[in-house]
């Protein structure tokens, strides 16, 4: 599949912990902790101990300015050569597929011979901001040289100017939240409750099944005491996930259809994949799950209304398709991820339109049918949960394990982030 | 690890005279293993004029220790090795023990002693026989009156077994060490002349590969550290909920984490597939995995007596198939290392006594050692070996939560007055797999401390 005088970008394996809901399990934990902790696990599955790796890119989108060197600070807390070099990244709920991505491209390119990519996000430690008229007046007394300036500044300070601002997770330049935008597109493609509720019902009973015949033993790591992901709800029933009301599109009344059911909770969480060339993988011993082949970013025009906020997967998987003259049909397992069950369903409408392929992604039909029986096999983050930058590493990781064995088979991914953007990618097994 | 605060004040100045007095138990500070110390700290004693004394004696020599026929009566002796390994009749045991007897009082803390006879059953002939047995009980009655942290052990050579052969001086040298600390009152057969002797004393499994099942915490994870110290790479197995623990130990020994429940059906063939894949090979088997679930017979409930048999031996036993199944597990095939594979896996004085409240356990514990025993055979035509170890009272979490009363009476109800330690377990664990212990298969050895229960 590679292009010519690139070597393979190997997935070796990775590591997780458990995803908590937001203020559970992993209320006191902070993203280094869990990274750390995430980190550890992987080094402890693989012998890694010791050992100088080329790089490792993680981020988190909720981050403290204290943690500017998040990724580097957890890997000095791990095992491994304190010589291995660290960066973050930052693209909203797309940074673990970004930071793997561009790993990948490292070692394809020689660059590196092994990487670590991944991502982490908590909500319950979130960074709390003061106001602006105190950061303000804080800073103005920074800058004071005498003990009356500084006087002087501290007292302009109100009570009103202590009330805290939790970080926001609306779009800035709408002022509507993510939900609320999915619900304006979901409408619009005339997605109905039923089939939300159907792929949410799915998304727990895969992931409880995966979770039953031990697929995850060497994907996943307990930290603090949980062993699954605790949103999981594997005795829902579709009656169950009905009775829910509606949680966006509320002015849309009886065509409301997004519960928080189908909807991604609010998560913490943590995840990191092994990456290797072939070379570097062999002389370690270390299993070949897959190749990474390829990975497209995407971005839309979302502020006036154009395109949908979730939508620019749909742009980046026609054009990374084109590039390697793939059609839907040709994959083994698509794993979409499910910021909001109406998401995927909306890219599935979209590839499947030949109306939709033909006008906005310029193509001549539409890029194929996608076989519900092959997507998102093993659960995906309406139930697992979606701590927004450790997505990536999740779905890579089990993507790759699931390929394993079968050399040749394609994965599709595609995941959507805030800001109108997205990534998509494909992987091989082997 | 609960704290033995006993233990502590007996081995204060005030304490010791206190503990003297009145007659109470008085634990000593055991001397343990540490690498590159001393073999003894002494003289080693070698009574009796035998096959077996001259090689030993020999042995020892060669390992530079300050070996005795004789020795005056106010120097301090490390160790007493006693062979009776030519005795025909019990009238003849008189002279070499009443010479033993005669240094017990020179002894230094944390001393030794040790027999070394012919295996009983290897003779049909009554006399002999009976002289024989004699050594087991006089061994095991001198277990009882040591003092001050002092052992006595025996070593069964088979019946025509050369008394140099590697198994010998292997167990001779573990009974001698601080491996042995909480040992005391046992035998240890050596019946071929199996096995090879380490260049490296305090690396004996060099380049072997090992897995531990039960490795994130308590014993398991102390058998973990000490064949990673023994030089051994090391796979460690716990059940997935246990991961974040047993990360951490693999982590600490360098080793490589497996999360396997090892009752799964497929268990044995998910390790040897991880360990072909991360090493290309796999030498010893350590099965430490099991619980607990106690409850009177009369109230027995089916889910109980199921997972602790589930869990305790079955599991060993399809794990075992698998092992002996494949060419991986088969470590002469490697060439070179001279010790086939091992296999040594965790019994309990339990099931050898059996303990009120554990039917479960101890059948389960009972049916290691049978397995053990039975499975000697298999192992031996690839010139490996399988065993057991049965431990007594061990401070551990899982102990830390008996009762107070019960903990302090179980503690001190062996000959060395004090509960042993996870890594006394684990010390003859790894001796099981060394390849010194190669003449050594199909036995459960007791880490107790010469336990009462179950003697």
């Amino acid at each position: 599949m590679s292009a010519q005088n690139v070597r393979d970008a190997v997935i070796i394996g990775g590591n997780r912990i458990p995803f908590a809901r937001a203020h559970s399990a992993y209320a006191t934990a902070g993203n280094q902790d869990m990274l750390t902790s995430t980190l550890n696990g992987l080094v402890a599955r693989f012998g890694l101990q010791g050992q100088q790796l080329g790089t490792v890119a993680a981020g988190a989108v909720m981050k403290h300015s204290k943690n500017f060197n998040l990724t580097r600070e957890s890997v000095l807390g791990t095992p491994l050569d304190p010589k291995t070099p660290a960066f973050d990244v930052q693209m909203a709920c797309a940074t673990g597929m970004e930071a793997i991505g561009s790993l990948a491209n490292k070692i394809k390119l020689g660059q590196i011979d092994s990487a670590i990519g991944g991502g982490v996000d908590s909500i319950s430690d979130a960074p709390i901001v003061v106001t602006d008229e105190l950061r303000g007046i804080l800073m103005e007394a920074n800058r004071a040289k005498t003990l009356s300036q500084r006087l002087k500044a501290l007292s302009k300070i109100r009570p009103a100017h202590l009330a805290p601002q939790a970080p926001g997770v609306n779009e800035p330049r709408t002022g509507l939240s993510m939900g609320e935008h999915m619900a304006i597109t979901a409408h619009a493609w005339g997605i109905t409750r039923a089939e939300q509720d159907e792929l949410a019902l799915a998304s727990h009973k895969n992931l409880a099944a995966a979770y039953d015949r031990g697929f995850f033993d060497d994907l996943v790591t307990p930290f603090k005491g949980l062993n699954r992901d605790n949103n999981m709800r594997a005795d829902s029933t579709l009656e169950r996930l009905g009775k829910l009301s509606p949680a966006f599109g509320r002015d849309l009344g009886e065509e409301a259809t997004m519960t928080a059911a189908n909807s991604t909770a609010l998560t913490d969480g943590a995840s990191a994949v092994l990456l290797g060339s072939e070379e570097w993988a062999d002389a370690h011993d270390l299993p070949k799950l897959a190749n990474f082949i390829d990975y497209e970013e995407g971005a839309v025009d979302f502020v006036d209304g154009a395109e949908g906020l979730l939508m620019a997967p749909a742009y980046a998987a026609a054009r990374m398709l084109k590039r390697n003259n793939l059609r839907f049909e040709d994959f083994e397992y698509l794993e979409i991820h499910e910021a909001f069950a109406s998401t995927v369903l909306a890219q599935i409408k979209a590839w499947e339109s030949e109306e939709f392929c033909k006008n906005k992604l310029g193509l001549d039909s539409a890029l194929g049918t996608i076989d519900r029986s092959r997507l998102n096999v093993n659960g995906s983050s309406l139930a697992a949960g979606h701590p927004f930058a450790a997505t990536g590493g999740r779905i890579v990781a089990s993507l790759a394990k699931e390929l394993h064995g079968k050399p040749g088979k394609l994965g599709f991914i595609s995941v959507c982030a805030a800001g109108g953007q997205g990534i998509t990618a494909i992987i091989e097994g082997r | 690890m609960p704290k033995d605060l006993y233990t502590d004040f007996a081995n204060t100045g005030f304490g010791r005279t206190l503990t003297k007095n009145l007659g109470l138990p008085q634990p000593a500070r055991l001397r343990r293993h540490r690498p590159g110390q001393p073999l003894a700290r002494g003289p080693v004693v070698v009574l009796g004029t035998t096959e077996a004394s001259a090689a030993l004696a020999e042995r020892m020599l060669g390992w530079g220790l300050d070996v005795r026929r004789h020795i005056g009566p106010k120097e301090k002796v490390a160790a007493v090795v006693a062979c009776f390994d030519s005795v025909s009749t019990p009238a003849q045991l008189s002279e070499v023990v009443l010479e033993l007897g005669s240094l017990l009082k020179q002894l230094m803390p944390s001393g030794r002693v040790i027999t070394v006879f012919r295996d009983p059953t290897g003779t049909h002939d009554p006399a002999v026989r009976a002289a024989r047995s004699a050594v087991q009980g006089l061994t095991r009655s001198t277990a009882h009156e040591m003092r001050a942290g002092g052992t006595a052990n025996g070593i069964v050579l088979a019946d025509s077994l050369d008394a140099s052969a590697p198994g010998a001086a292997g167990a001779l040298r573990f009974l001698l060490s601080g491996r042995s600390a909480f040992v005391s009152g046992q035998f240890i057969s050596v019946d071929t002349v199996n096995g090879a002797l380490p260049q490296d004393w305090d690396r004996p499994l060099r380049d072997q590969v090992a897995v531990v099942t039960g490795a994130a915490r308590g014993i398991g994870a102390s058998i973990a550290r000490v064949l990673r110290r023994d030089g051994a790479s090391v796979i460690l197995v716990d059940i997935p909920a246990a991961g974040e623990q047993l990360a951490a130990v693999a982590n600490e020994v360098s080793g490589t984490a497996l999360q396997l429940d090892i009752t799964t059906q497929d268990a044995g063939e998910r390790i040897l597939a991880h360990a072909t894949q991360h090493y290309g090979r796999l030498d010893i088997v350590v099965h430490n995995a099991g619980i607990t679930r106690d409850k009177l017979l009369a109230n027995m409930d089916d889910a109980r007596w199921n997972s602790v048999i589930a869990v305790n031996i079955e599991s060993q036993l399809r794990m075992n198939r698998a092992f002996l199944a494949s060419e991986l597990f088969n470590s002469d095939a490697h060439g070179g290392s001279g010790m086939g594979p091992r296999i040594v896996s965790l019994a309990s004085t339990s099931g050898i006594a059996g303990n009120r409240g554990q039917t479960n356990y101890a059948a389960s514990k009972a049916g290691v050692m049978g397995m053990v025993a039975a499975t000697s055979a298999q192992m031996a035509s690839r010139h490996g070996t399988i065993n057991a170890v049965a431990p007594g009272f061990i401070e551990t979490e899982m102990t830390a939560k008996i009762p107070f009363a019960t903990r302090e009476v179980a503690r001190r109800l062996n000959s060395l007055n004090q509960g042993g330690l996870p890594v006394d377990v684990a010390e003859t664990i790894s001796f099981l797999a060394s390849p010194q212990a190669g003449g050594t298969s199909g036995l459960t050895l007791r880490v107790c401390g010469q336990n009462l229960v179950g003697a």
